[in-house]
């Protein structure tokens, strides 16, 4: 039980980091504060080039791979649902 | 003959085209004769193709064909269909279309990506000109799902068959227009573009309020300046110039405010930086 609550600890402090990054990258490209709950597309900052540029960056700072049906825009919609897709990615990478 | 079909020119268009070809399952000779522009060419393709995919631009179910990249013009025998998209220079297009034209089979469809070069011209190049045909693509044209069909005086009725197939298989619909300088989309569309950026250069507005206006009041959905940048200002220039040439009329030129960007290697986004900067 104390381990489960520990991984969940490590995890929601790895999750709130994962966040944190990802936020800062798309504040860039926003040039103005983002919320992670903020819906990327319809506050306008969600172009498609962004989008893909997105997924470059999601891949080369978590040294995941966004493939097959997770390429899609739904997952880029906020920060948490970027962070939520990476968190899962690298969970299935550990887990393979 | 395999349902396979020959891309020339491994820049923006020739992989944008490619990449719309192999989303739709048909496999691609893409052809270059510099292998470091065919090789940034295949990463290109890659990179477009997951675009597409995330932008729910390829078809479910559909297995992507193969790219396959070669140095050599005589690959493209064998093809269902050759597609030229070099540089918007009918030298280049004359000397290529010509080779081609003397290696594939009779029956092999041959298309000028060209964005206003008209195809009569290009056909005295070719040994079969009813076997030629345009089709002006838009960047991206994997994303795009309309294209320009351009025919030529002496096209026949099997090649446009041929094309409206070819089209079908790749879910894009072709407006056919007869065959003239820039057509009917460059012949208006770089014209206002050469107009919008004169405006900037006189100082009427900047380059952001030229788009805004342009898609606030006017419905575009990307300003003639941002639309300037994903063409290229080079490829814009030269074609500005051909019209000019071919049209008889002067005021098609370039403008300088157009050419400055262009002698300081600000060819928009494929450069870096145009009308506006890009990152990555």
């Amino acid at each position: 039980m104390n381990r489960v609550t520990t991984n969940e600890a490590v995890d929601s402090v790895a999750d709130s980091e994962v966040a944190t990054r990802i936020s800062a990258y798309v504040e860039t490209k926003a040039k103005a504060a983002v919320a992670h709950d903020t819906d990327l597309a319809e506050a306008g900052i969600l172009t498609s080039m962004v989008a893909m540029e997105m997924v470059v960056f999601l891949e080369s700072a978590f040294e995941i791979s966004i493939i097959g049906r997770d390429l899609k825009m739904d997952n880029f919609r906020t920060v948490n649902t970027m962070a939520a897709l990476v968190t899962r990615l690298r969970e299935t990478a550990a887990d393979a | 003959m395999t349902q396979q079909v020959t891309v020339f020119g491994a820049g923006v268009m020739g992989t944008g085209i490619a990449t719309l070809m192999i989303a739709h399952g048909i496999p691609v000779t893409l052809v270059d004769i510099d292998p470091a522009v065919l090789a940034r060419g295949r990463v290109s393709v890659d990179r477009q193709l997951r675009h597409a995919q995330l932008l729910g631009a390829v078809p479910e179910g559909v297995v992507p064909g193969e790219l396959v990249t070669s140095a050599s013009v005589a690959d493209c025998v064998g093809s269902l269909a050759v597609i030229e998209a070099v540089s918007e220079h009918a030298e280049q297009k004359d000397k290529l279309l010509r080779e081609v034209s003397g290696l594939v089979a009779p029956g092999t469809v041959l298309i000028s990506n060209t964005s206003g070069i008209p195809i009569d011209e290009l056909a005295a190049s070719v040994q079969r000109p009813d076997e030629l045909v345009g089709i002006h693509f838009m960047n991206p044209p994997y994303l795009i799902t309309m294209v320009e069909v351009a025919r030529g005086p002496r096209t026949s009725d099997r090649t446009m068959e041929s094309v409206q197939s070819l089209l079908g298989l790749v879910n894009r619909r072709g407006i056919v227009v007869r065959d003239a300088p820039g057509f009917v989309t460059s012949r208006l569309l770089h014209p206002m573009i050469n107009n919008a950026a004169r405006l900037v250069g006189e100082g009427v507005a900047t380059v952001e309020e030229v788009d805004a206006l342009m898609t606030g009041c006017l419905g575009h959905p990307t300003g003639p300046l941002r639309t300037a940048d994903l063409i290229g200002l080079d490829n814009l220039a030269d074609a500005l110039v051909a019209l000019s040439q071919r049209l008889g009329n002067t005021e098609y030129l370039p403008c300088e405010y157009l050419l400055d960007k262009v002698r300081a290697g600000r060819l928009g986004r494929k450069s870096g930086s145009g009308f506006y900067d890009y990152e990555g």
